[in-house]
């Protein structure tokens, strides 16, 4: 069963969405859609395509920038500028900062082709945080043993399965020392056998009471794993609760419709 | 150097160079078309050869594209110009005639440009065919077409829809390297600048203009060359 | 029959060249390469004046024959009496100068859309990630898009640089001794034009040839990543002991 969805969940506020707004050309992708996580929970975001969650997630670390609304992350109110094409982040040094304490996972991995496995891991470690480059040699191998894939270190991402690409991203995600951890469909792009590796590699990470929010389509992960389920439909939270309340006594039939397939 | 004076120079009054530049324009056009025709000629047979040919054959079509792929344009015009003098004046004595005789500058740089650009020809034709699907080709032979009119309706116009862009790249070389030909003395673009720049002593004018004029003629192939593509490519859905 | 005699003093002659064209190609390269990336950064910063004049410069530079640019540059200049005086013209009457400026202006503008093309094919992921970690603009060119950059560029630029060193051979319209210069005055000295065509011909091929060793060599180097994994046994040797 979940052992996260009976924690006693008063931390600090980790990340709040209010209002967001976001629209591609004539396409409103977002609208007016709030979230808020606390410290140490893991949130599931489900939805079907075109329902926003990707967007929403992407809003967090600024990778997209909302219309409207605002963003509260690690404590710190993300400062937003209107410009003649639109919003704007106001300081870019913010960004960089609050984006350095922001671990992301994508789905298509994204390790940096050019470099081996344990230099990806500590390349924002050393070039971004300005860490002790021993330091970061120590915990990034710390990190890779722990995902599983030690022996790979030395290796290039093109030598390595899908899982175990996906494995070593979240490690680098890791080696930021992250106070929030953000999955866009981290399993999507992965063969089904290789789902399992990654999902294990998560749950540990929930039960270290790490801050997650997973855009997922894994009901697996949402259902034992998270503390915290939002349904998305069309830009909006249609449905949010417990994985009991939600999966168990959804009121909604779009959400019931979805589960269907 | 005032406005009315480049206009009067360039012009087509009395003292005006206009016209000879124009004429120009058209040996440069012939030049090159003419080196053109001759690459392609002979990129046809060297992709033959690397295509389908022997061991033999293959070597020396790979001899050829690297060997000309790598000694300058200017290097093979000399050897045109003024080799062919040491081949043509032997037999032109035979004849009688006395004193020397090379190939006219023409014929000495439109072979020149030939023999160098027959090189990226056989590539591109090379690349073109290998890009043609099997299945079509394979039909036509299935379907009972001799060879000659299978080459003539099938083969020959899918390679050609795919080498347009390589060859359209090849012309504006050849285009450029028509300026070349210009040391044989053939009256081209740059020969009849630099005649107009001696006489007048106004070089960055002459030079200016004839710098224009190729980029006149360029972009138009090149526009021209756009058109064609679009309309050889229809039914070919793009990557 | 075949004179070697012959062969063997036009190739002593013809030698004597060959420190002049590699000047100038090595020149021309070095500084081509560096004007290349300023007008590839003014093509893709996204400023619209500098994409614009980046646009059109490579527009003209392409357009044209570089013989007609090294006339332009060499005959063409000295026609205005502003150049004469300024200090530029202790450099731009010598014909050596001339050419460096025109085959560097030439290349650039060639090179340049070889780096955009480059640039342009960096996987837009690994910029993402880079940018989710925190990179500053700076460190994101410097750390991830130049290095893939520089590996998707490097088999095209190799085949630039070699143009380049064909190119040098125009020196030998303004003056200049390089191989294909002392070449021409051979050929007008002895009217033996195949037996020095194919001597300097040789020449030029050699350099060549080790032209494109060298970048493929730099090509197997940079890119690791796209070679045959570590053995497993390499891989346990090199353990702990081996930094990143």
């Amino acid at each position: 069963m979940n052992p996260l969805s009976s924690k006693p969940l008063n931390g600090e506020l980790a990340v709040r969405l209010t209002g967001l707004h976001k629209s591609f050309g004539t396409l409103e992708v977002l609208k007016g859609i709030s979230l808020e996580a606390r410290e140490g929970e893991v949130v599931s975001i489900l939805g079907s395509s075109g329902s926003g969650k990707s967007t929403m997630l992407r809003c967090i670390n600024m990778l997209e920038v909302p219309d409207a609304g605002e963003i509260i992350v690690a404590g710190e109110a993300i400062a937003l500028k209107r410009t003649r094409t639109g919003m704007r982040p106001a300081d870019r040094r913010q960004v960089d900062r609050l984006r350095a304490q922001i671990g992301m996972v994508f789905q298509s991995f994204n390790l940096w082709s050019h470099m081996t496995v344990l230099e990806n891991l500590i390349e924002t470690p050393i070039h971004v945080q300005k860490r002790p480059r021993a330091e970061c040699i120590e915990e990034a191998e710390d990190l890779l043993a722990k995902v599983g894939i030690a022996d790979k270190r030395n290796h290039y991402p093109a030598h390595l399965s899908g899982g175990q690409q996906q494995r070593a991203a979240i490690a680098r995600a890791l080696a930021q020392r992250p106070k929030v951890m953000l999955f866009d469909e981290p399993t999507s792009a992965l063969d089904p056998e290789l789902v399992g590796e990654v999902l294990r590699v998560m749950r540990s990470l929930a039960e270290e009471g790490r801050t997650m929010l997973v855009v997922t389509h894994e009901m697996g992960f949402a259902r034992e794993v998270s503390n915290k389920v939002v349904f998305l439909h069309k830009g909006l939270v249609e449905e949010e609760g417990t994985p009991a309340q939600v999966f168990g006594e959804s009121r909604s039939d779009r959400f019931r419709q979805f589960l269907r397939g | 150097m005032t406005a009315p004076g480049i206009v009067e120079l360039l012009g087509f009054g009395p003292h005006g160079w206009g016209p000879a530049m124009l004429v120009a324009c058209a040996v440069t056009i012939a030049v090159a078309a003419t080196g053109f025709a001759v690459g392609a000629l002979m990129g046809a047979l060297g992709a033959w050869a690397k295509l389908s040919g022997g061991r033999l054959l293959r070597g020396f079509a790979d001899g050829y594209t690297t060997v000309l792929r790598g000694i300058p344009d200017l290097l093979v015009i000399y050897l045109f110009y003024f080799g062919s003098s040491s081949v043509l004046t032997p037999v032109a004595r035979l004849f009688g005639a006395s004193g020397f005789v090379s190939l006219p500058g023409f014929l000495a740089g439109a072979l020149a440009i030939g023999v160098v650009s027959g090189a990226y020809h056989t590539e591109v034709f090379r690349g073109a065919y290998r890009a043609v699907s099997r299945g079509e080709i394979e039909a036509a032979t299935a379907s009972g077409m001799p060879p000659l009119l299978k080459f003539r309706r099938i083969v020959a116009p899918l390679v050609l829809r795919y080498a347009l862009p390589g060859l359209g790249n090849i012309w504006q070389l050849v285009l450029k390297e028509s300026a070349l030909v210009s040391i044989t003395g053939l009256v081209e673009i740059l020969r009849q600048a630099q005649i107009g720049a001696g006489s007048t002593r106004q070089p960055f004018v002459f030079f200016a203009a004839a710098g224009a004029l190729y980029l006149a003629i360029s972009s138009t192939s090149g526009w021209t060359l756009k058109r064609a593509e679009g309309h050889l490519a229809r039914g070919l859905r793009r990557a | 029959m075949i004179d070697f005699q012959f062969l063997a003093e036009t190739f002593a002659a013809l030698v004597a060249g060959v420190p002049l064209t590699l000047r100038l190609a090595v020149s021309a390269v070095g500084l081509g390469a560096m004007l290349a990336l300023l007008i590839t950064w003014m093509r893709l910063c996204g400023i619209a004046p500098f994409s614009w004049s980046a646009q059109l410069y490579v527009f003209l530079f392409r357009s044209t024959p570089l013989l007609v640019q090294i006339f332009l540059i060499y005959y063409g200049l000295g026609q205005f009496p502003e150049i004469r005086a300024s200090f530029l013209w202790p450099f731009l009457r010598e014909p050596y100068w001339c050419a460096v400026l025109a085959l560097t202006l030439n290349t650039a503008a060639y090179a340049s859309e070889i780096f955009r093309g480059g640039f342009l094919s960096v996987p837009h992921g690994q910029v993402e990630a880079a940018r989710a970690a925190g990179m500053g603009p700076w460190l994101l060119c410097r750390r991830i898009m130049l290095p893939l950059a520089i590996r998707q560029a490097l088999p095209g630029y190799g085949n630039e640089i070699v143009l380049m060193v064909k190119a040098t051979s125009l020196a030998s319209t303004i003056t200049l001794m390089e191989i294909t210069g002392i070449a021409a005055k051979l050929i007008s000295e002895t009217y033996r034009a195949v037996e020095v065509f194919v001597v300097a011909g040789v020449i030029y091929l050699a350099i060549n040839f080790v032209v494109t060793r060298l970048v493929q060599i730099a090509e197997y180097r940079l890119s690791p990543h796209l070679r045959q994994a570590p053995s497993l046994v390499i891989g346990a040797v090199a353990g702990r002991e081996g930094t990143a």
